[in-house]
């Protein structure tokens, strides 16, 4: 499997956020999109799952399933959790773990993944943000797709669930899988590509082995 | 199959749960038909002859009452997104969400307006009527609904767009509902016509409307 870009651009409101944009990535790589706020990281990512739509360029990906779209491959983890606070914990993930193509039964081993097991029966309005993060995240694990697109998936976690999603990463990557992940800190993954947004707009899809910020692991 | 069947259980269980559909839809349909005779006066023949245009008003206009939040809703919390990346159609997602908000807000008032005829004393086959006919129109008055509720999507003051944009919409489906319930009320006309044209009504928006409003979705999303 292989995910790439080539000449990527993307105009919100008539305002270039960024042009020329390219990588390539194959199956078990990681790329962390970094950049100062405003720069399109949220863009970029929201492009790659279908939600913003491509001015130029081209944005490929081989290998998949054929008869489905990039965006139905991937997971898409934005800014706000998809979380509604009238269903409990565990009905919020079923939900989706059904709507989005899962097995049954996928969801009570997701929730354990993210220690939210005890908290299964709780409505969802009585979470606090890192615990609506984590069952937001649960949806990684629970429905399987190989593209993971990650918009600051750490903000709102403690240490623990840092180092829980850190171990998640890993092993989607060791399964063949691909994470694009907009971030501003480390998320502890070795030898992730960066791709670099910077205030000039378009820059260079720096390819630094074994450079990532941080390395938590 | 079983994605159809989490999002219907998923949207009517919100609906029941936030206790905003059902019970505000009837009690508005209430309001509305008891006001009714305070502006007529205690007049009952002229009631009884007015009663199932009446009712069909208030049974409009208490459906189109909890639609803007069909999308709107999702779109704050960002389930919308998720919705677009799933691999139902789009198009089968809206109509899904579209029955069950029919089933929790429409079929309440079908159900209620037998009930509210009698304070308009109409006789129990003219009930019969209304609410039959109330039955047939008011999934054309949801189908037609979801248009503009997809279309108000990302606007704050989406409830008062979606009236002034559905509202138009829905005089066809006002006209045969009434002409239909009046036709076995008073006559002459015969039940028949009106009735069927109030049912192709319906059919044409469950074909209609679920592609539309997917396509305000998509292009909305910008």
């Amino acid at each position: 499997m292989r995910l790439s870009a080539t000449g990527l651009a993307c105009v919100r409101s008539g305002r270039e956020v960024f042009t020329g944009l390219g990588f390539a990535l194959a199956a078990g790589e990681a790329l962390l999109v970094l950049g100062r706020n405003g720069a399109g990281k949220s863009s970029l990512l929201r492009m790659i799952a279908g939600l913003v739509r491509i001015a130029s360029g081209r944005l490929a990906l081989e290998g998949g399933e054929s008869e489905l779209t990039l965006a139905e491959q991937a997971h898409y983890v934005g800014h706000q959790d998809a979380v509604k606070p009238a269903l409990t914990v565990k009905e919020n993930l079923e939900f989706w773990t059904q709507y989005l193509g899962g097995e049954r039964g996928r969801s009570d081993p997701a929730l354990d993944a993210l220690a939210l097991g005890n908290l299964a029966a709780l409505p969802a309005a009585y979470l606090s943000a890192g615990q609506k993060r984590r069952l937001s995240l649960a949806r990684l694990v629970a429905v399987k797709r190989p593209i993971w697109l990650l918009d600051e998936p750490t903000s709102a976690l403690d240490a623990a669930a840092q180092e829980r999603l850190s171990g998640l990463m890993r092993g989607h990557l060791a399964a063949g899988g691909i994470i694009v992940a907009a971030t501003h800190g480390p998320v502890g993954l070795m030898g992730a590509k960066e791709l670099r947004l910077d205030a000039s707009g378009p820059l260079r899809p720096a390819e630094s082995e074994g450079a990532a910020p941080g390395g938590a692991a | 199959m079983s994605a159809v069947k989490a999002l219907l259980v998923r949207d009517m269980r919100l609906a029941v749960r936030l206790g905003g559909g059902a019970p505000m839809g009837v009690l508005f349909f209430l309001i509305v038909v008891t006001l009714m005779p305070f502006a007529l006066g205690p007049d009952l023949a002229l009631l009884r002859r007015i009663g199932p245009a009446i009712l069909w008003l208030g049974a409009l206009l208490a459906s189109l009452l909890a639609l803007d939040r069909l999308f709107a809703a999702d779109h704050e919390d960002g389930s919308l997104d998720l919705i677009l990346t799933s691999r139902l159609p789009l198009e089968l997602t809206v109509a899904v969400k579209a029955l069950a908000h029919w089933l929790t807000t429409g079929l309440p008032l079908v159900i209620a307006a037998p009930v509210l005829a009698l304070f308009l004393d109409l006789d129990p086959p003219a009930m019969a009527a209304v609410a039959l006919t109330l039955l047939v129109g008011t999934p054309a008055l949801t189908f037609i609904g979801t248009v503009g509720a997809a279309l108000a999507v990302t606007l704050r003051r989406g409830g008062l767009i979606l009236a002034v944009l559905v509202l138009p919409l829905t005089i066809p489906v006002l006209i045969f509902g009434v002409a239909a319930a009046n036709a076995a009320v008073i006559g002459p006309m015969p039940f028949g016509p009106p009735f069927t044209i109030l049912c192709a009504l319906s059919l044409i928006s469950f074909v209609i409307g679920p592609f539309a409003a997917a396509a305000a979705l998509r292009h909305g999303l910008e």
